[in-house]
């Protein structure tokens, strides 16, 4: 008897895995968790364009020469690679920066204060969305010289 | 000492949880700094050019927070990257592998933007 009920408790137990990507449709995420994964994707997508992020670094400081390299990427290309595809990369890194940088400061706000509730994670999320997609757009008009 | 009863018993093996959490934090807070000090000097400086970027980072406290800025990137994202692969690289020989490489490129990628600060 306390076996078989051992037992069943254990084949009923809920186990909790990561959600697989044919389930990413499926869900329906609060906000909280769409800052959580995309916090989550854009530190990705900045680690593997680390290389690029520090050759701007590079050639944007080594010298007069070397930043006019860098300003012509973004104005005519560089070989088979066209100058909008090099735009796109930046303003995907611009939106990665800000986006990890609101929800970086969320994460350290709810640390030092202790704000757990779900009203507070709700709009808080909605705040880092925000801010972060307003500033990208405005700096991606910039960047695409829309105005 | 590891206490084996109480509320200050150990209950983990490795115990570099509250380090790992507490690094990837004093990090962010660097580079959030560094992010900030950019803005501004960028927003003062007006329309750039080559001399007003490059002037920027000419002043020794702003190589010294670059400098701190790289390293605490490299800890930071290695903090990060640990986790992606601890929690979707469940064999244990393709989550080592994915782990050196990412040892092997943030140190590479570390080492070089060093290099450009450097010869500044």
């Amino acid at each position: 008897m306390m076996t078989s009920l051992k037992e069943q408790s254990i084949r009923t137990r809920p186990v909790y895995r990561n959600i697989h990507v044919s389930q990413l449709a499926s869900y329906r995420l609060p906000p909280a968790g769409w800052v959580s994964i995309l916090h989550r994707v854009s530190g990705v997508l900045m680690f593997l364009l680390l290389p690029f992020v520090i050759w701007m670094f590079d050639t944007s400081l080594t010298s007069e020469i070397s930043f006019d390299q860098f300003a012509s990427v973004f104005a005519a290309g560089a070989g088979m690679v066209p100058a909008w595809f090099f735009k796109l990369v930046a303003f995907a890194l611009i939106w990665a920066y800000l986006l990890h940088f609101c929800a970086g400061l969320r994460h350290l706000w709810m640390d030092a204060t202790h704000a757990v509730g779900l009203e507070f994670g709700r709009v808080s999320a909605w705040v880092a969305i925000g801010l972060s997609s307003v500033v990208t757009l405005a700096l991606g008009g910039r960047l695409f010289s829309i105005f | 000492m590891n206490t084996t009863f109480g509320s200050k018993r150990l209950v983990v093996g490795a115990h570099y949880g509250l380090r790992d959490w507490l690094s990837q934090r004093v990090t962010a807070l660097v580079m959030a700094i560094f992010t900030v000090a950019v803005v501004v000097q960028v927003l003062m400086a007006g329309p750039l050019d080559y001399y007003k970027w490059s002037a920027m980072f000419s002043h020794q406290w702003m190589k010294v927070l670059t400098f701190v800025v790289i390293v605490s990137l490299l800890w930071h994202v290695w903090v990060g990257m640990r986790d992606v692969w601890m929690d979707y690289v469940k064999p244990v020989a393709a989550r080592l592998g994915l782990e050196v490489l990412t040892i092997a490129w943030l140190v590479g990628c570390a080492g070089w933007a060093i290099q450009i600060l450097w010869r500044l």
